[in-house]
């Protein structure tokens, strides 16, 4: 499904700001794969993320989707294929734009031709739309016509997560989209999250700072430090696993303390 | 003064498709597009020349796709080569100079006082009122375009791109593609314009489109006094709206013997003013919370 073959990123490269963001990191998922993936601050995990998105193009090593090369490819035609949230739940949608004209766009990803560029919302559509939002349980499905700017940040997140999927992508990337919201919301959210990845069997990578979710969530657990791979968890050996153990574990292969600092705070 | 009002209301409808223009350049995409100026130029020199051949429909429709193609080079200089947008904007605009001339025939100057154009061509149906009729149309049509046209998937795309790039490219829409389509659109009004004024005013100077992009920000932003800002609707009315109401203030001040040297600088002013309110208002209620904090703090 999504091969990362031998990919390497270092950023300022020849100038006191250094830093090599990703090393020689190869990784591959199978279709249906839910991945969480956990890692001191700065271990790589967004620059991964990113590069699998199309933010760059990696110094060295090749990734393909489903069986195409797409190292090369832009940004924006990889998000055909490939769905991302962030931790900021600003950055998904357009603010001044209604809750339907941004639902619309997501939904440009699926009509490639239909319609044509100079078709507008039809009554089909918002029917479409309503159904969709009301299965996030917000009661946004009354709200289509109110502009994006007005909902709040876990209202904006979940709407995010509902464009992302709206045309089921091949691979969904969640970059702690939780990790803003209050921690009501927050649930709320990894709910939907679970219910909508299960429903439409995305192939899906989340990074979180929370070890037991991570270790609860999904089929395979990654842990990345230094822009490496550390160790991968799955089957019998993750579901034996508690967060004690992964510590002991990282401190054992890295000769490290865990540092992430939003990590102490959710430990149980 | 019936006139004089009626005067201004026509070049009013004229300028308005420069107001529509800075609508989708600067309040949508958010760019301060100042091929504007040489934009306009540019539509009045080909719209002149045009006419002075006998062909006044075909030198509004040379002057559309003129204006479009300046806008394009404005937007392959800014998203492709990376030139930063006000100077990507300032280089196109540079060299249209030599460009309008040479439309013009190297002349800085062209009457066509006597040539047909839309207007007098319309005199026949419309009697009196018809400049402002043909003003009138042309900016209602153009409004009203432009109003559909940012509801339909291309516009909603150009919209994004303006509200959040970094959505924009989630939703697989190339930004720099929305970003040069918004551009050419804009600057296809700016020409359209200038060449409705050429034809209206039976003249064509070089000079025509300097200062164009403030006097346009300018009308724009009288009309969101006017109309109230949010949604597409009230953008295009605003523009139009905005447009006629700063021809009829120049008018009124013109006629109460104003210097008309003076009217570019009030314009100016004007959009200095409206753009900096928001960041004076912040800074008011800053100091006047710190006041209040700190007289607080002194009685305890
Ligand atoms: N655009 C960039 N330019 C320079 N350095 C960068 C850039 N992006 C990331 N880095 C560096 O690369 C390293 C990895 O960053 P990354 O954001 O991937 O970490 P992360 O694992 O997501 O951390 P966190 O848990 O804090 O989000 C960091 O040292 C960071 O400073
Ligand atoms: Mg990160």
């Amino acid at each position: 499904m999504l091969s990362i073959e031998h990919v390497s990123k270092t950023f300022n490269p020849g100038t006191v700001n250094e830093k090599k963001a990703l090393e020689d990191v190869s990784l591959h998922l199978e279709r249906g794969d839910f991945v969480t993936l956990i890692g001191s601050n700065g271990a790589g995990k967004s620059t991964l993320f990113t590069a699998i998105a199309g933010g760059f193009v990696p110094d060295s090593g090749r990734i393909v989707l489903d069986g195409r090369d797409i190292t090369f490819l832009p940004d924006y035609r990889r998000s055909r294929e490939i769905g991302r949230l962030f931790q900021d739940p600003l950055k998904g949608t357009a603010p001044r734009m209604t809750i339907e004209e941004n639902l619309a766009l997501a939904y440009l990803r699926a009509s490639k031709g239909g319609g044509g560029i100079f078709s507008t919302i039809k009554a089909k559509d918002r029917d479409f739309f309503r159904e969709k939002l009301a299965t996030l349980g917000l009661g946004l499905e009354n709200r289509l016509t109110q502009p994006v700017g007005l909902l709040s940040g876990g209202q904006r997140q979940a709407l995010t997560l509902l464009m992302a999927t709206l045309v089921t992508p091949k691979l969904l990337l969640l970059d702690e989209h939780t990790a803003a919201l209050d921690p009501a919301t927050a649930e709320k959210v990894l709910e939907l999250t679970k219910k909508i990845v299960t429903q439409q069997n995305i192939t899906c990578m989340m990074v979180t700072h929370n070890i037991s979710s991570a270790l609860e969530l999904g089929n395979r657990t990654i842990m990345m430090d230094g822009g490496r791979i550390v160790f991968e968890l799955s089957g019998e050996e993750r579901r034996n696993m508690t967060v004690e153990e992964l510590l002991r574990r990282f401190k054992q292969q890295t000769n490290r303390q865990l540092d992430n600092d939003r990590m102490l705070l959710t430990r149980e | 003064m019936l006139l004089v009002l009626r005067s201004a209301a026509e070049q009013g409808f004229i300028y308005s498709l420069v107001a529509l223009a800075l609508y989708l350049s600067y309040r949508t995409l958010d760019i301060a597009d100042l091929t504007t100026d040489g934009t306009f130029t540019l539509g009045c020199a080909i719209s002149a020349t045009m006419t002075l051949a006998g062909h006044p429909l075909l030198g509004l429709v040379l002057a559309i796709a003129a204006g479009a193609a300046a806008g394009g080079v404005t937007a392959v200089l800014q998203t492709k080569l990376g030139v930063p947008s006000i100077l990507a904007g300032i280089i196109t605009m540079t060299g249209l100079y030599s460009v309008n001339l040479a439309a013009m025939g190297s002349k800085s100057n062209l009457p066509m006082l006597k040539e047909e154009n839309v207007f007098s061509m319309a005199q026949a149906l419309f009697g009196s009122a018809y400049k402002l009729v043909v003003a009138g149309v042309f900016a209602a049509v153009c409004a009203v375009l432009l109003g559909l046209f940012l509801r339909t998937r291309l516009g909603l795309s150009i919209r994004a791109t303006g509200d959040n790039r970094d959505m924009v490219s989630a939703s697989s829409i190339n930004p720099a593609l929305m970003t040069t389509v918004g551009l050419c659109v804009a600057n296809a009004l700016t020409g359209l314009s200038g060449a409705l004024l050429a034809q209206y005013q039976k003249f064509s100077d070089i000079g025509l489109g300097t200062g164009m992009v403030v006097i346009g920000l300018a009308s724009l932003i009288i009309g969101e006094v006017v109309v109230g800002r949010g949604g597409i609707l009230r953008g295009v009315l605003a523009a139009v709206i905005g447009a006629v109401v700063y021809r009829i203030i120049i008018a009124l001040a013109l006629s109460s013997s104003v210097d008309a040297n003076w009217i570019k600088f009030f314009s100016a002013v004007i959009v200095a003013i409206a753009i900096a309110y928001p960041t004076v208002k912040e800074k008011v209620l800053f100091y006047q919370k710190r006041r209040r904090e700190a007289k607080k703090y002194a009685q305890h």
